[in-house]
């Protein structure tokens, strides 16, 4: 099952605005190079004995995870504390969290060994997907990006990969700029796999600004049709097309690295094979095209009635996009896609792609063979999404040809 | 142009499209070829160089020569570079191939360049073959399928060309590994009556990769025409029983390929170019192309070296002390220049192949008399136009399964799953 994002807790001695700490054993503290005053030890482990909290203040820490019987203690060396969570396991070591005094409320935005953790840099869009998970929001949420910027100084620099995402990280212009030469000081050997819809980069200057992420970042551009009545009616943004294509001719002429994103529904599927054979004959430099099952949540329950199509069905046409691509030598990935829904030859592109936090199994998963090496469903994908086709993969089955 | 939208787009993506497909135009010349000798203890019927006799003194290159063509190949800046020695037969003259090999790989980037050679590996020893293996040379065998055709082309002083051939390629194998072996086979007069014989001859052999070429009129060639020569249309003939001789055999499980049919159905089924030299628009001839011939000539193109030595030297672009910028803008590059763009030849200009085509000037003037000849009457158009149609015909009218094998040839990726699950 998997682990949330937020708990609460019982806060001591923090002031009234939210923190971002770096949760590290009392052994990693003591020869980490992250900034103390960023540090919250983690002194819930009881068989760590009796550890000094004014020595700890002493020493510049930030604040302390612990016990209520930390309490007198901490409250004395006046080093703040984080106590009683609501669930234990949300924070672990190694991980950042915000600690939010009002409302006690503790999130974790990097988790250390999480299979995907990411930069979420605004809720705001210059689109309106249809199908959007995440439906944006008009208000500044300029404040987020000194937060991501401290929050890049603590993450583990051997992290290989990180994502940043929003809304439209691009709108934020040279602020996305000054966010990507925060990750290459800090974190300049992780790779960072950035979804944006590419519009905006239709005006090259713009792309001379994101130079930081040339060599060491894919950008992930959803591309819904091979035609613009679709995409752009998709996307819900006349011009959308045709913006996005010049954007990617854009970055790639400056070197980027480049992922092409679809998202299989009722609208898009229709168009699929013809959106492959325009992939690889107009864009045959991306590095990577990757195509999705739908996510049920945000607008996509509420555009249901024009979005939904079997997933069988869609599980077939993204199969026959995907071999065509990979036939002609272009790396492929399906996602959120259960293998039971997949043809076999089309295994092998399948990828277990859900974020551990949202991922989750129907009950006809427990006796499948393939269970682990498949993406399962979104957790907000209830039995009105799965579709009649979900049925467990037999151990004679995978080994047939 | 018919579009919806803003006008930069399509141009935009008409733009790449033809960036992909001329990708080779982005750099200089990335094929080298080096004659290190014209001595050659064959006397073959068709021999398109005037090869001399192995005693004959005169026809080597000198390491003075050889040292100033590595400098020119190290002058290109082209990413990769490949470096082909060919003859004569190369072999007789392996001090200077040792020479320059040496040279180029103390001077070059690590796996810059990719090392080639065209022998009948008469002379191949261990010795000489763990040279080319420490080297990583691709080997090209000159093999004509059937034994008896062989020898009756390959005539050497004791007979028995092909056997020794054979023995040839069974060290390189041994020593370079099977994967850097490859045959070469020029189809004669004699072969056209035995397509599915000369497949299965090579194939029994252990070549997965064949190369089906016909006879060219070239130099030397075209003096004993009436003796080795065939209309197009015989060559197409044999070579539409060969490729469906070879789909049968891939039908059966085997994986073969005719590179010729894979270069072809490259420049049609993907966006890209097959990188082959005479199959360029604008002409890989001089741009694309050095030839470096053992007296310290440059040429634009190894027919350009043919003409050369029957005493038409048009595409002599200097000699192999001047300096590379000099040699490029050689009256020969212009000469070429005039007849190398495809899209603008006579001919080609309405043709519906041209995208997957190429200008080959040096051919017609060699059998046309211009590099701007008119092309729907030169053997080179025939050839192709009669590829082409039957490759298309065969991509609209077989089956699944044909298709992708075709497909396979074109991508480089051999049998695809869905075709192993289906067989
Ligand atoms: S039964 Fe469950 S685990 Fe098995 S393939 Fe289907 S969705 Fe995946
Ligand atoms: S087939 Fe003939 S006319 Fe057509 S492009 Fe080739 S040479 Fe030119």
């Amino acid at each position: 099952m998997s682990l949330p994002l937020h708990t609460f807790a019982t806060l001591q001695g923090f002031g009234p605005h939210a923190r971002l700490l770096k949760a590290l054993s009392l052994r990693e503290a003591l020869k980490s190079s992250f900034p103390p005053p960023s540090v919250a030890v983690d002194l819930r482990d009881p068989g760590l004995g009796d550890v000094d909290p004014a020595a700890l203040a002493g020493a510049g820490y930030g604040a302390v995870v612990g016990m209520p019987g930390h309490g007198a203690a901490s409250a004395a060396a006046g080093l703040p504390l984080v106590h009683s969570l609501r669930r234990d396991d949300v924070v672990a070591p190694g991980d950042v969290v915000r600690v939010e005094p009002k409302g006690s409320r503790i999130s974790v935005l990097y988790r250390r060994g999480a299979n995907s953790n990411s930069l979420f840099v605004t809720e705001r869009c210059n689109s309106l997907c249809l199908m959007c998970s995440q439906p944006p929001r008009p208000d500044d949420d300029g404040w987020r990006l000194d937060e991501l910027i401290d929050l890049v100084g603590l993450i583990d620099p051997d992290l290989s990969m990180l994502g940043v995402t929003g809304g439209e990280p691009t709108l934020l212009g040279r602020g996305l700029t000054r966010l990507l030469e925060a990750t290459r000081a800090k974190l300049p050997s992780t790779r960072l796999h950035i979804l944006s819809n590419g519009r905006l980069f239709h005006d090259a200057q713009l792309v001379e600004r994101m130079a930081a992420a040339v060599g060491r970042a894919t950008w992930a551009i959803p591309l819904y049709a091979d035609i613009a009545r679709v995409h752009d009616h998709v996307v819900q943004a006349p011009e959308a097309f045709e913006e996005t294509l010049e954007g990617i001719h854009n970055l790639a002429e400056h070197g980027h690295a480049i992922e092409v994103r679809f998202v299989a529904h009722a609208l898009t599927v229709p168009r699929l094979q013809g959106l492959a054979e325009f992939i690889w004959r107009n864009l045959p430099f991306v590095e990577h095209v990757a195509l999705m099952g739908l996510e049920p949540m945000g607008f996509t329950r509420r555009n249901r009635d024009v979005l939904w199509i079997d997933p069988a069905e869609a599980g077939k046409a993204v199969a026959n996009a995907a071999e065509y691509l990979a036939r002609r030598g272009m790396t492929v990935s399906i996602y959120n896609t259960p293998l039971c829904l997949l043809p076999k030859v089309a295994w092998p592109l399948a990828r277990r792609s859900i974020s551990d936090w949202k991922q989750d199994y129907a009950p006809e998963c427990e006796p499948c063979s393939m269970r682990d090496g498949c993406s399962g469903f979104f957790s907000s994908a209830d039995l009105s999404w799965r579709g009649k086709d979900i049925r467990p993969i037999r151990d004679h089955e995978v080994m047939t040809v | 142009m018919v579009h919806e939208g803003r006008t930069n787009t399509p141009v935009r993506l008409l733009a790449t499209k033809l960036r992909t497909r001329k990708a080779f135009l982005r750099e200089g010349p990335s094929l080298h070829i080096v004659v290190p000798t014209l001595r050659c203890d064959h006397s073959c019927l068709y021999c398109q160089v005037s090869r001399r006799r192995v005693d004959e003194p005169g026809f080597e290159m000198s390491p003075k020569d050889a040292l100033a063509a590595v400098d020119r190949i190290l002058e290109s800046d082209a990413n990769h570079l490949t470096v082909e020695f060919q003859g004569g037969e190369p072999l007789l003259a392996f001090g200077t191939i040792r020479l320059m090999t040496e040279e180029i790989a103390r001077r070059a980037a690590t796996g810059r360049v990719t090392f080639s050679m065209t022998s009948t590996l008469h002379h191949l020893t261990p010795q000489i073959a763990t040279f080319l293996a420490e080297h990583r040379f691709q080997i090209s065998a000159s093999l004509d399928g059937l034994s008896d055709i062989h020898d009756l082309n390959r005539p050497v002083p004791g007979g028995m060309s092909f056997q020794k051939t054979v023995q040839g390629v069974d060290l390189a194998r041994q020593i370079l590994g099977s994967g850097s072996v490859a045959a070469i086979t020029t189809i004669t007069r004699r072969a056209l009556a035995y397509p599915e014989e000369t497949v299965d001859t090579l194939v029994g052999m252990g070549f997965r990769s064949l190369f089906l070429r016909p006879i060219s009129p070239f130099g030397f060639a075209n003096r004993t025409a009436r003796r080795t020569g065939y209309p197009v249309q015989d060559f197409l003939v044999f070579y539409r029983r060969a490729l469906a001789r070879i789909l049968e055999l891939n039908q059966g499980g085997m994986e073969i390929e005719e590179a010729y049919a894979a270069i072809l159905l490259r420049h049609i089924l993907t966006p890209f170019h097959s990188g082959y030299v005479d199959l360029r628009s604008p002409a890989g001839a001089g741009l694309s192309v050095l030839v470096y011939d053992y007296d310290g000539s440059v040429y634009a193109s190894d027919e350009g070296r043919m003409l050369g030595a029957v005493g038409d030297r048009t595409f002599r672009m200097g000699s192999v002390q001047e300096p590379l910028p000099t040699l490029m803008t050689s009256s020969a590059i212009r000469e070429l220049a005039r007849g190398g763009i495809a899209e603008e030849q006579p001919g080609c200009r309405d043709c519906a192949f041209l995208p997957y085509c190429g200008a080959d000037p040096v051919h017609h003037h060699a059998v046309q008399g211009d590099v701007a000849a008119d092309r729907l009457s030169s053997d080179f158009c025939q050839r192709h136009t009669g590829l082409f149609g039957m490759l298309f015909t065969m991509l609209a009218t077989s089956d699944e399964w044909t298709r992708d094998v075709l497909l396979g040839w074109a991508t480089g990726q051999g049998h695809g799953v869905k075709h192993v699950a289906a067989r």
